[in-house]
Formats: C-alpha cells, structure tokens, sequence
C-alpha cells in the first residue's frame, strides 16, 4: 500500500527537470518538515551513542583518555566476574520481570477486552493512573511496604499473623522483581489489549459452534492470535528494566545490585568513561539481541497463524 | 457446558481486583502515612496530623527544586510538541525518502534503557564543554519525550481528513492559512494533549535529570537526595501525596480531552456520512 503511494511520487520528481521544481514537490516539503526534529534527535541522540561507541574503543590512562584502539573494556566487561554477573543478572531479572508481568496482566487484559462492557475505557484508564503516577515515589512505597520494621511485617505483626518480622523481605533481587513488575504492569496490559481486540469475535464463535470448549477455543484461537500483543509487551517490560537504575538502588540491596549501578559508577567515583562506555553498548547490544528474537519470535508465530 | 465456565467467570473478577489492589494499594500508602503522626512508616497508626504538610512550606531547597520542575517541563512540553508537530506533520502527509529512518531515530529512545541514553548525553555534553544546569536537563528530557508526542500527534494527524486541506488550497487559502484555520482546529486537542504528555512525563523523569542537572536539581533529584535520610520520609511522603494529587487531575484532565477529540473525530466523521 504504502509502496503503491510511494512510486508515483519518486517518478514525478525524478523526472522533474529544474532544482525548482523539487523545492515545491511532495519530497522537499516533507523533508523540511522533519529536518528540525530530525536534527535535533541527530545532535541529542544519534551523535550521543556515536561518542559512547567510539570512547568504548579507547582506555582511560589515569586523568587523560588513550585514543588507540582497544578491546580492552569489553574483555573486561564480558569476562572480569563483577560485571559479567551484574549484566547476567540483570538480563535475568529484567526476563522474570517480563514474563511475571505478561502472565498476570494477560487474564486482566482478556478479561477487559471480552468482558468489559462499555467499561473497557474506564478500565483501561483506571489502570493506566498508577503508572503515570511518580516513578521514584512507587518505588519508595515498595521500600515502606517491605522493609524490616515497614507496612507489611507490622502490619502482619499487629493482625497476630506473625510474631517476628520476616527479614527476607527487602534488599534482594526479590524485591527488585516485585517493584518492577508493579511499575510496568499497564505497559504490559495495552498490547495484549489491543491485540485481543483486532481478534475477530465471529472466530471465537466458531470454535465454540464446532465443538471446543471454552479453554479449548482460548488456546486454539484466541491465544495464538494475541501473541503479537503478547511479545511486545515482552519488549516493552524488559527494554526499560534491563537498565533500572532506580529500583535496584533503593531495594534491591547488594543482593540485587544491576548494570545500571555499574555504568553509572564509571562516569561518578570510578571515572573510567572507556568502561562505562563498553558496559553501555553491551546493554544495547544485549537489548537488540533480545528485541531481534522477539521480532523474529513474532515473525514466526503471525506467519503460522496465517 | 454452562456449569463448567461458571466458576471461571466468578474467579476472573477475583483476580482483576486483586490485581488493582496490587497496583493501587502501595500508592495510596504515601497520602495514608503522609498524614500519620510518626516518622516511622508503620503499624498501627499513630493518630492524624498536617504537620508534615506544613513543614514543607517552609522548606527554601524544596520549593526551589519544584519550581525547576516547572521551568524544565514547561519548556519540554512545548519544545517536545513543537518538533514533534513538525515531524509528524512530515511523515503522515508527505511520502519522502528516509522518511523510515527518520521516523526511527526519533521513537529511538523508547528502545533504549534510559541509563544509556543519559549516559551518552553526558558525554556529549561534558565534552563540547557545555556546564550542567536546567538547560542540559530541558535539552536531554525532549529527546526523551519525543517519541510520546510523536504517537500522540501523529495519531492526531492520521485522523484527519485531507480533503479539507485541498478544498481550502483549491478556494485560494495559502497553505500558512490552511494549516492555521483548518487544520490546527482539528488537530488541537491531540496538540494539548502532546503538552500534557510530555510535560508530565518531565516532571517524573529522573534518571537523565539526576545525570545532567548540575547544581540546580529538579523535584525528583530533589526527592531522592532526601530519600537516604528515615527522618526526612514524612515530608517526602507528604510532598509526594501532592504530588500524586496533582498528577492525578492532570490526567483526568488529559483523558477528558482526549474523549472530546475522540467524539470531535467521530462527530466529523457522521458529518461526512
């Protein structure tokens, strides 16, 4: 569609005989039109992630940068033990985080979409609000609710539940996940939402007129439908966490310490750029593996449902 | 048949509200404990009091702080929306080479982890030699709100109706005129609601304020130099209750505007019919 618009555009202004004429077609418009932005994002984004590859190749030789090339800092970031585990471990957490928040917001999802009535946008609108709601404060009360003397373990106390507070509950990888997964859970829902709505309900019928039950016609028709929504959300969920800088900080302790302290560690105290730079594009690259498997994930499964 | 889904249906609602009570519960905590008369957030209560709210009108560093977050997210707002108009003015009416790329770089930092954007944004602006202060801050938060005004405004601008802008071209309207009596109306709400989007999304942003703030730091750099000190949590948690307030109408606000363009779109449509 999109290339049957485009090619009668190309063939006019590559037919076009004088500069003039180019100015004002359709092409030039456009291209003014987006050249603020687009140079902006160049300047401010583009240039700003060439600069953090470049400096990955180079060494910080006490106060001054040694410009000859190396891959020193990425030796050290994949095989040195300290920052090998910390990326493991934040891959780790941030696919927990992912796949804990994708099974409990599907069934909220689904039950929005065929459930909710001529509520669904009020739903949809009441759990979007916590989400929009402070970042750092969402994580503080997670800080209150699971801390030695805080909400849960007295509150529990007071009930008579228990009689000592349980000491496990804050400063690990834990808590970490539990925090996470409460800050991302709308972002998970809105996919899965919207691709539970692109189903067709006539299909749904179908499967029940010939016969399947209702498990059997979610998981024959309605599940394998949803999976795009369900992979983005995948995306969405671990993009962000797999570089929390937040959470980890305040609860995750030294037990659930993630990449993101490392990194920043090298441009604060520890004042080694070409470092902080190598742990940097690792996380990028670690984040493009995981993007590229889950649009190759999306490929197959849209492909098979066909 | 009907026996076997009956159970299902009464445990879905369970989960659902289940799940709300996960995700509000923690929050409604700050404006409980903000208005409990201990500094130790814990059970039972101790008895009610506004001391902590008081306490913050006198606080010099705090208002300082929020009234950076003002600047800074107003100017995002507008600098975010106003590149964004033109973007997405660009790439929903004009088919132009690149169009793609361009489209890619700029909704770029939704795939990247956020550290890594401050992070190179620091490095770049540590060595042009710029000094850190609100204006690297207002600089760094627009690349990162780009992408929310672009989604906003472009899906502002799918929706309209591009034989409005040739009928007003064709009646001899310049197409400075057009854009300013004929689209700018229509797409209006989807502008306010690229202001309210990036403006909110400012003011919560921490991560790059926190890296590229300097000396003058915003509410949430604010908020969480204050959070290493347990004496100080009730006034953070009352800051925070307002906090949460405040964004609270800003939504609903947003959500109202974005139902009337909705109805707007849909109201035009009929028209067409």
């Amino acid at each position: 569609m999109a290339l049957a618009a485009d090619a009668p555009v190309v063939s006019r202004t590559a037919s076009a005989p004088s500069v003039r004429s180019w100015r004002k077609s359709e092409e030039a418009t456009g291209l003014a039109l987006v050249s603020p932005t687009l140079l902006y994002a160049i300047a401010l984004l583009g240039l700003p992630i060439l600069t953090v590859v470049t400096y990955s190749f180079w060494s910080q030789n006490y106060l001054e940068i040694d410009r000859s090339f190396t891959l020193e800092n990425y030796r050290a970031a994949l095989t040195e033990p300290i920052y090998r585990d910390l990326l493991a471990r934040s891959l780790v957490i941030s696919l927990v985080v992912s796949v804990v928040t994708v099974l409990i917001s599907y069934p909220v999802a689904w039950f929005i979409s065929f459930h909710g009535g001529r509520h669904k946008s009020l739903l949809l609108f009441l759990i979007t609000v916590p989400c929009w709601t402070s970042y750092l404060l969402r994580v503080m009360s997670w800080k209150m609710i699971l801390g030695y003397q805080g909400v849960l373990n007295t509150g529990l106390m007071s009930a008579g539940i228990i009689d000592q507070p349980i000491a496990s509950l804050l400063y690990n990888s834990n808590a970490v996940v539990i925090t996470l997964v409460h800050s991302w859970a709308a972002f998970a829902i809105l996919p899965i939402f919207v691709s539970l709505e692109k189903i067709d309900r006539s299909l749904v019928e179908a499967a029940r007129d010939l016969g399947d039950g209702p498990v059997r016609s979610f998981l024959r028709v309605v599940l394998p439908l949803s999976l795009p929504g369900v992979i983005s959300a995948l995306l969405i969920v671990m993009i962000p966490t797999i570089g929390d800088y937040v959470t980890p900080k305040l609860v995750g302790g030294k037990d659930g310490v993630m990449i993101a302290s490392a990194i920043q560690a090298q441009f604060g105290k520890g004042a080694n750029w070409p470092l902080g730079a190598a742990l940097s594009v690792t996380t990028m690259a670690i984040v493009t593996l995981m993007a590229a498997i889950s649009v190759l994930l999306l490929k197959v499964t849209v492909g098979r449902s066909r | 048949m009907r026996a076997v889904s009956l159970p299902r249906w009464r445990l879905l609602p369970v989960f659902v509200t289940a799940y709300m009570l996960f995700l509000y519960l923690p929050i409604l905590l700050l404006p409980v404990f903000s208005f409990n008369n201990a500094a130790a957030t814990r059970f039972p209560l101790a008895g009610f009091t506004t001391k902590w709210y008081a306490s913050l009108w006198g606080n010099r560093e705090m208002l300082d702080s929020a009234i950076n977050s003002l600047i800074v997210g107003v100017c995002v707002a507008i600098l975010s929306t106003g590149l964004s108009i033109c973007a997405a003015r660009a790439v929903t009416r004009y088919r132009f080479r690149g169009r793609k790329a361009a489209t890619g770089l700029i909704m770029a930092p939704l795939f990247l982890p956020e550290i890594i954007v401050a992070v190179s944004l620091l490095m770049i602006i540590l060595q042009v030699g710029i000094e850190l202060s609100l204006a690297t801050v207002i600089l760094g938060q627009t690349v990162f709100c780009l992408p929310y005004s672009m989604s906003v405004l472009t899906a502002g601008f799918d929706g309209f109706d591009r034989s409005l802008e040739e009928a007003s071209l064709d009646l001899g309207e310049t197409a400075f005129g057009t854009f300013r009596r004929v689209t700018l109306p229509v797409v209006a709400p989807a502008i306010l609601s690229s202001l309210l989007v990036s403006f909110t999304i400012s003011l919560d942003e921490f991560l790059l304020a926190f890296f590229l703030s300097g000396t003058e730091p915003t509410l949430p750099v604010y908020i969480w130099g204050q959070l290493r000190f347990a004496a100080k949590m009730p006034g953070v948690l009352a800051l925070g209750s307002i906090m949460l307030l405040l964004s609270i109408i800003m939504l609903v606000l947003a959500e109202l505007l974005r139902r009337r363009a909705e109805r707007h779109v849909s109201a035009g449509g009929a028209l067409h019919a």
